[in-house]
């Protein structure tokens, strides 16, 4: 039981973060029906900037809590830039074209940044110092969740609620809503389509860009590769639950996470990767449109 | 007004070039090292210019791109010097005899070409031979049937494997029953096909409800589980390290030099790209290539006129996974060496590549579209590193500027002439453009 205890924690914590990476997916993929491959290398873009920045801010003798927070900050602002910059150069001159085009710049957008970051930086895996503060309220239960995986709990709830009740209750959650709906109908009643799809871009790098940095300072490390196997893990968990459908991505998420630490525990670590296609290929075979994903009608 | 133009795409570029040099700052200019858990960062000033001049021009020369793409629309590609001459050359290709020709000069090529540039050629002209099979079938897959298979190196690994296995468990029977274990290829080769056709069914079990990006998905799981799987059996598949010295061909029961053997498997390649293309060809023009084709247009009109899409599914995943599985045990023989590493997700998406560059659907363009891939990289050694880099660019620019790809296929199209004895009789394009 104990044992038990632990795996659901880290694995709640391992959800969380493909959560955050998910709901990019989700949320793109709701507005233009578009498999973002690239999400997950801007997550990864993402933790090498709270890298340098930290590293740059650190050595200049900053105090611990200002460089976690401009760090995380910066990783944000230029993994949103990134985000935005590859929906206008590589997916807007194919909007209207057949889906699969969309596809295939994503896969070319996937390999050119990865190539990017590999020429640019090092090919190397780097060690990620961890800003992240060690809570003492948890020291007495520090076996089961330590400061990190709280952290990451934390976060991601926090931002789960803050879109929800964005894409929810505010003039461009409901903009978004509608060109999710019916692209053509919102634009005729006046939404700027163009900004709707930026802005989902910017949303979902920004949370991709907080997974980023979460999950490094919780593995320790970083490399440019991270991003890719991460980046389908969270769209296996955006297919489990639907995709297009926030809770969905959520729920996906969590379900992923504890088959992934679950699975390693009590069956074997050598396939830690493969027990994510498992699932995805039971999902699509069994209920193709996920857990809360709405049964999709083909119309002639 | 034109001035008023300029100006303004002028100023335009210049944000976009600022926007870049902020973009890239991090990344490009600053690199980090990180030495005892700190995290060092260096700053490369030199580059911020370069980044600076080349968003400029680069987004400068986009916006025209993109312009002139734009105004050309929809146009049919049968304007421009290019498609004249593809035209010509097709519509002399229609006839016999200058096609005989031309069939003969290129065996006559293909046949001299170990001879005329050696061993090192010859082994890279073996690799771009394989991938052209592996593009050959793909394209069945992609281009005919409209199915985006992500996972097709797992068919390829599936080849290898049938090969490196066989050696590795049949191989010491075979040489005590004092057997040249260089029939084992033979053997393979059949054997290898029809295992990958078999799994290639299998897979496509599952995914038949599924369409679009959900396949590509499902298909890039099951390339990786593959991939994992052969990676931890270690005590069948020998893991991580692979299976190495596996035997070359049999030939007559002659053990060939190296140079020669690499002949010989040149030779092989050359025969089994030939039977590929007369196949897939065949293929094309058969009932089951029209009605993969109809599939790929529409999926749900092609079921109202009765073509069983289970069946067509089946078909074409199990042709595609075919010539992936012989192509594998040509990768077998040519390296005596496989392991899980050949068989990445990367691998697949090279294919993919290739046949998307080339043309989806054509055969030319798969063809060329291999060739294109494999070829360049050895001849550009230095460029080595960037080689990904460069083939996303390359991807990208293809998807938005030439969606048909460089070599795009030629679509049959059907014509009434008159005569009630010719209705329904296809037309080669290259006829008809003869014939206005």
């Amino acid at each position: 039981m104990d044992f038990f205890l632990k795996l659901f924690l880290s694995g709640t914590a391992k959800g969380s973060i493909y959560a955050l990476i998910a709901l990019g997916y989700t949320m793109v993929y709701g507005i233009v029906q578009l498999i973002n491959f690239a999400h997950g290398e801007v997550y990864m873009i993402g933790g090498f900037t709270a890298l340098i920045v930290g590293g740059l801010l650190f050595s200049s003798g900053m105090a611990v809590p200002l460089v976690l927070a401009l760090s995380i900050a910066s990783a944000v602002v230029f993994s949103a830039a990134f985000g935005f910059t590859i929906e206008k150069l590589a997916y807007k001159p194919l909007r209207n074209k057949p889906r699969l085009s969309a596809l295939i710049s994503a896969i070319g957008i996937s390999m050119i940044l990865q190539n990017f970051v590999l020429l640019a930086q090092t090919e190397k895996y780097l060690s990620f110092p961890s800003y992240l503060p060690e809570l003492e309220f948890l020291r007495p239960v520090r076996e089961y969740l330590n400061s990190t995986q709280f952290i990451i709990l934390v976060t991601t709830a926090t931002i789960m609620v803050a879109l929800t009740l964005t894409i929810k209750f505010t003039r461009m959650g409901k903009a978004m809503r509608a060109t999710a709906q019916d692209k053509h109908m919102a634009q005729l009643v006046g939404v700027d389509i163009n900004g709707v799809i930026s802005l989902t871009f910017i949303i979902g790098s920004a949370l991709a860009a907080v997974g980023g940095v979460l999950i490094c300072s919780y593995m320790g490390q970083i490399n440019y590769y991270i991003g890719f196997v991460a980046g389908i893990k969270a769209f296996v968990a955006a297919v489990l639950g639907g995709i297009g459908s926030i809770p969905g991505a959520v729920l996906g998420s969590f379900i992923l996470g504890w088959t992934e630490s679950l699975g390693t525990g009590y069956l074997s670590s050598d396939y830690e990767d493969a027990y994510a296609f498992v699932i995805l290929i039971l999902i699509l075979i069994l209920k193709p449109d996920g857990i809360l994903g709405k049964n999709q009608k083909q119309k002639v | 007004m034109e001035r008023n133009k300029l100006l303004r795409d002028l100023r335009s570029s210049a944000i976009i070039a600022a926007w870049f040099s902020v973009l890239l700052f991090p990344l490009l200019v600053m690199k980090v090292s990180v030495t005892g858990g700190q995290a060092l960062v260096r700053f490369r000033w030199e580059r911020l210019p370069a980044i600076a001049v080349a968003a400029f021009v680069l987004s400068f020369a986009w916006r025209r791109a993109l312009e002139w793409n734009e105004a050309r629309g929809d146009k049919p590609s049968g304007s421009g010097p290019i498609a004249a001459l593809t035209v010509k050359a097709r519509s002399a290709l229609a006839l016999r005899p200058i096609r005989l020709t031309a069939t003969l000069v290129l065996l006559a090529v293909a046949a001299a070409y170990p001879f005329a540039l050696g061993m090192y050629h010859t082994n890279i002209m073996i690799t771009a031979l394989i991938y052209v099979i592996l593009a050959l079938g793909l394209n069945l897959v992609v281009g005919l049937g409209g199915l985006l298979n992500l996972g097709y190196a797992a068919f390829f690994a599936v080849g290898a494997y049938t090969y490196g296995l066989l050696w590795k468990y049949a191989g010491p029977a075979f040489v005590s029953a004092g057997l040249d274990p260089g029939w084992l290829f033979w053997i393979a080769l059949p054997t290898a096909g029809v295992l990958a056709a078999i799994f290639g069914a299998l897979l496509s079990l599952p995914v038949l409800r599924l369409r679009g990006d959900y396949l590509a998905i499902i298909t890039l799981a099951f390339g990786e589980i593959v991939r994992m799987v052969l990676q931890n059996s270690g005590e069948v598949t020998g893991g991580a390290t692979g299976i190495s010295l596996i035997p070359r061909p049999w030939f007559f029961g002659l053990r060939l030099p190296p140079r020669q053997a690499a002949t010989y498997i040149y030779y092989i390649a050359v025969a089994l790209v030939a039977l590929t293309v007369f196949v897939v060809r065949r293929i094309e023009d058969s009932r089951v290539g029209r009605a993969l084709e109809a599939m790929r247009e529409d999926e749900i009109a092609c079921e109202a006129m009765g073509v069983d899409l289970v069946r067509n599914k089946l078909i074409t995943f199990s042709l595609g996974a075919f010539w992936a599985g012989i192509a594998g045990v040509l990768l077998a023989a040519q390296t005596t060496y496989i392991n899980p590493d050949s068989f990445t997700l990367w691998e697949s998406i090279t294919v993919l590549m290739a046949v998307v560059i080339g043309g989806t659907g054509s055969i030319p363009g798969a063809i060329g579209g291999a060739l294109l891939l494999k070829l360049l990289p050895e001849y550009f050694r230095p460029l080595a590193q960037y080689r990904m880099l460069i083939y996303g660019i390359a991807m990208i620019l293809v998807i938005i500027f030439k969606p048909d790809g460089l070599l795009p296929r030629n679509r049959k199209k059907y014509t009434f002439d008159g005569s009630p004895s010719a209705v329904g009789a296809p037309v080669a394009a290259g006829d008809q453009e003869a014939r206005r």
